[in-house]
């Protein structure tokens, strides 16, 4: 336990609740940590077991498939204890509020709690009332940090760099987390960024976040380094926010004809899962430019590093 | 069907134009070769276009800009026996419109890439004016889903619009404007409050001594006000499709003063007739938005006047005797209007002192730069698509001689003075009143 209090603080926070609580100083180090754990990740022992002893618990208020194995592989690579809570068999269920909830595994005393929750602002609601390191895998139409991370280390890994590079994020910003973490990450490393979208899947004030809008497709990748894809889910597909899947997949949908605008050989990214021919080619999906298997990889390093790096703050907090 | 192959050279000289838009007045004449315009103004006269072009002399009739009518419903497709694009497209060249803009409300809706298709091909093979759809705002015209309006503004269709609907959901209809907005599509209302307008006339004395229930005037301006903050919220060009009393004159004039990217249009039959016309539960006068009373009627006029109203339309909406020969309250609502429009304008001239340039700029020029259309102005380049108006000849509108398939015509019987004497489309003549 002594070494890892002994490690240097990566970041001030406590806990992982946005990227907006990030300075542009503890994001490259974050992403530095990620990379050595990466090579981790590639080698033949994959254990380093620095979190031994620690507990950590996966709370999932929402259905995740990747987010929460990410984490839970992540954790187990350390030596944490992980333990997965399936919330629609719980206490929820029975009629619990949120709150409860954690206080009750809090109670239980473990070190780092991963929580999902549907609603935005629910992740900061709970992290002040628990005594243990609250990493937020997705709260809302809010933040998703750790994507964002992951996103930023792929996108490091091919250029070298962030700074000046443009990359222009498409489809469903209105109701995107991950677009806002991005938004807020790659502005403040310097990125150019660009969101992409008809105005029915944009938030109102969405130009004050330092992005260019298009709503154009072509425009918005001309000259772009990485085109971003969101998932649209398909039932705003047939008329509420956009008229029907095949309106979308032909104004919006990335196709190799849209790609060609953006730099040849632009990186195309999804954070999953796709639906392809809808907002994404197949095509465009597996071909050379696709680094969407490479961001599943890059996940797991960053929930690595962001463990490690929360793991240095020690771990008994008391309650605010 | 329009001949679009039409290689012959031909002028029209000694007429008077009015085409306001070009800064055109005065004598003159028009040549036109293969479709198109080669030359137009007082520069065109039978020295100048010599020998070997067939010239049509004009003897001081008017020479204008075709008519562009922003709304049209026929029957086609699905009640056919109502209106066809071909009969509709008879009616409109006997008044002088060269331009037909048909409306979704068809069976199918057209809220679709391919019947937009289906209607340009129709019209390209049957009728003898241009003829483009306007496409539904939301599928089948239901208020809930918005339709493909980017796939079928590349079909072709000039504006969305849910025809004789309101799109009541204000966040539908907020989302429409804004992805409308992408697009650049014009979005066009019906206004009118749907909640406020179960009734059959206007509401007032009128209604209550026939013992009908009506409809507020406050039903199209709730919804005119509520539309036009939405058009400040989300930046969307808009169009109310048709006026039809002082309250939304006011409104209008204010939003265009905001600087709003709003216009608005008004049935000819608005601003020449008002509710006393319905008489003793006349069907033909049963419209919607409903004919209002004489002071409202005087507002609309003086707002065409004034350019507070952007656009005058026909409004035709072809009924046969089985949804009009009922008791007033079971009838449909609507009237012809192809055929009478330019004639019906015309009176406004002669005796209520409305501008010809005004009445021609409404017609013409206006929806053509509302809904992106090359037509609607004289100019050389331009498609030849013109009309020689007699605005002194005196006819008789008799249903059984008017081409339109239906003849529930608000004019029955009256005689009104001025009329389209020539029409020509893509440099052939497709209505004569001569021959």
């Amino acid at each position: 336990m002594t070494s890892r209090i002994a490690r240097p603080l990566l970041f001030k926070s406590p806990h992982l609740l946005g990227i907006s609580d990030l300075s542009p100083l503890e994001i490259p180090a974050l992403l530095d940590l990620a990379d050595t754990y990466v090579d981790v990740n590639r080698g033949s022992d994959k254990r380093q077991p620095i979190l031994t002893g620690l507990t950590q618990v996966n709370l999932f208020f929402e259905a995740s498939t990747r987010t929460q194995s990410s984490f839970e592989i992540a954790g187990k690579r350390l030596g944490a204890d992980v333990m997965n809570m399936a919330v629609s068999t719980s206490a929820i269920s029975k009629g619990e509020t949120v709150l409860d909830t954690a206080m009750t595994i809090n109670a239980m005393h473990p070190d780092f709690l991963v929580v999902r929750h549907q609603s935005s602002g629910s992740v900061e609601l709970l992290a002040q009332k628990v005594s243990c390191a609250v990493i937020n895998a997705g709260d809302g139409q809010h933040e998703h940090p750790t994507q964002a991370l992951l996103d930023a280390l792929t996108i490091r890994r091919h250029f070298g760099k962030l700074q000046g590079l443009t990359v222009a994020i498409c489809g469903d910003v209105l109701h995107s987390r991950v677009a806002r973490s991005n938004i807020h990450l790659l502005g403040k490393m310097g990125v150019s960024v660009r969101v992409v979208a008809p105005s029915t899947l944009l938030p109102s004030g969405i130009a004050n976040f330092g992005v260019e809008v298009f709503n154009d497709m072509k425009r918005g990748l001309d000259g772009a380094d990485v085109v971003m894809m969101l998932r649209l889910q398909l039932e705003r597909m047939s008329g509420a926010f956009v008229p029907s899947q095949r309106e979308y997949y032909h104004f919006y949908g990335l196709t190799e004809e849209k790609l060609a605008y953006a730099k040849p050989g632009a990186l195309v990214m999804h954070p999953g899962p796709m639906n392809r021919g809808l907002e994404i080619d197949s095509i465009v999906a597996d071909g050379a430019q696709s680094v969407i298997r490479e961001q599943v990889e890059m996940g797991v390093a960053v929930r690595m590093a962001v463990l490690d790096a929360l793991s240095r703050h020690g771990h008994n907090r008391g309650p605010k | 069907m329009i001949n679009r192959n039409s290689q012959k050279r031909r002028a029209w000289i000694n007429a008077q134009i009015v085409a306001p838009a070009q800064g055109l007045s005065g004598k003159g004449g028009i040549l036109v070769d293969d479709g198109w315009i080669l030359a137009v103004g007082a520069q065109v006269t039978r020295e100048m276009v010599g020998a070997g072009t067939e010239v049509t002399d004009c003897k001081g009739k008017l020479l204008i800009p075709g008519l562009i009518d922003m709304h049209v419903s026929t029957g086609e497709p699905g009640t056919e026996y109502r209106e066809t694009l071909a009969s509709a497209s008879e009616a409109a060249a006997a008044g002088g419109v060269t331009t037909m803009i048909v409306m979704p409300n068809t069976q199918p809706v057209i809220d679709d890439a391919a019947i937009v298709d289906y209607i340009l091909r129709r019209a390209r093979d049957t009728a003898l004016v241009r003829v483009a759809p306007m496409a539904a705002i939301t599928k089948g015209l239901n208020g809930e889903l918005m339709s493909e309006i980017g796939l079928v503004k590349s079909a072709g269709a000039v504006a969305v619009t849910d025809a004789t609907k309101a799109v009541a959901n204000a966040n539908m209809f907020r989302r429409a404007l804004m992805y409308a907005r992408d697009f650049d599509m014009l979005v066009v209302q019906h206004v009118e409050e749907p909640t406020l307008s179960s009734g059959f006339m206007n509401s007032g004395e009128a209604a209550s001594r026939l013992g009908l229930a009506g409809n507020s005037a406050m039903a199209e301006v709730i919804m005119l006000e509520r539309d036009l903050r939405l058009v400040e919220m989300t930046g969307a060009r808009y169009h109310a499709a048709q006026i039809s009393c002082a309250q939304s004159v006011e409104v209008m004039r204010a939003a265009k003063a905001r600087g709003l990217p709003v216009t608005c249009g008004v049935s000819i039959n608005h601003l020449v007739l008002n509710e006393n016309d319905i008489g003793a539960y006349r069907t033909f006068f049963k419209l919607s938005p409903p004919l209002r009373d004489e002071n409202h009627r005087r507002a609309l006029v003086a707002a065409m006047i004034d350019g507070t109203i952007d656009v005058i339309v026909s409004g035709h909406n072809p009924q046969s005797d089985d949804t009009k020969r009922l008791p007033f309250a079971e009838a449909a609502f609507g009237a012809i209007g192809l055929e009478t429009m330019l004639s019906a304008a015309l009176q406004l001239y002669h005796s209520e002192n409305m501008p010809l340039e005004r009445l021609v700029e409404a017609m013409s020029h206006v929806p053509a730069s509302l809904l992106g259309l090359e037509t609607g102005r004289l100019a050389a380049g331009a498609p030849a698509d013109f009309v020689i108006v007699d605005p002194h000849l005196n006819w008789k509108v008799e249903a059984a001689k008017l081409c339109s398939r239906s003849k529930n015509t608000t004019f029955e019987d009256r005689t009104l003075e001025g009329r389209a004497f020539e029409t020509v489309v893509a440099g052939n003549s497709v209505y004569n009143y001569a021959s």
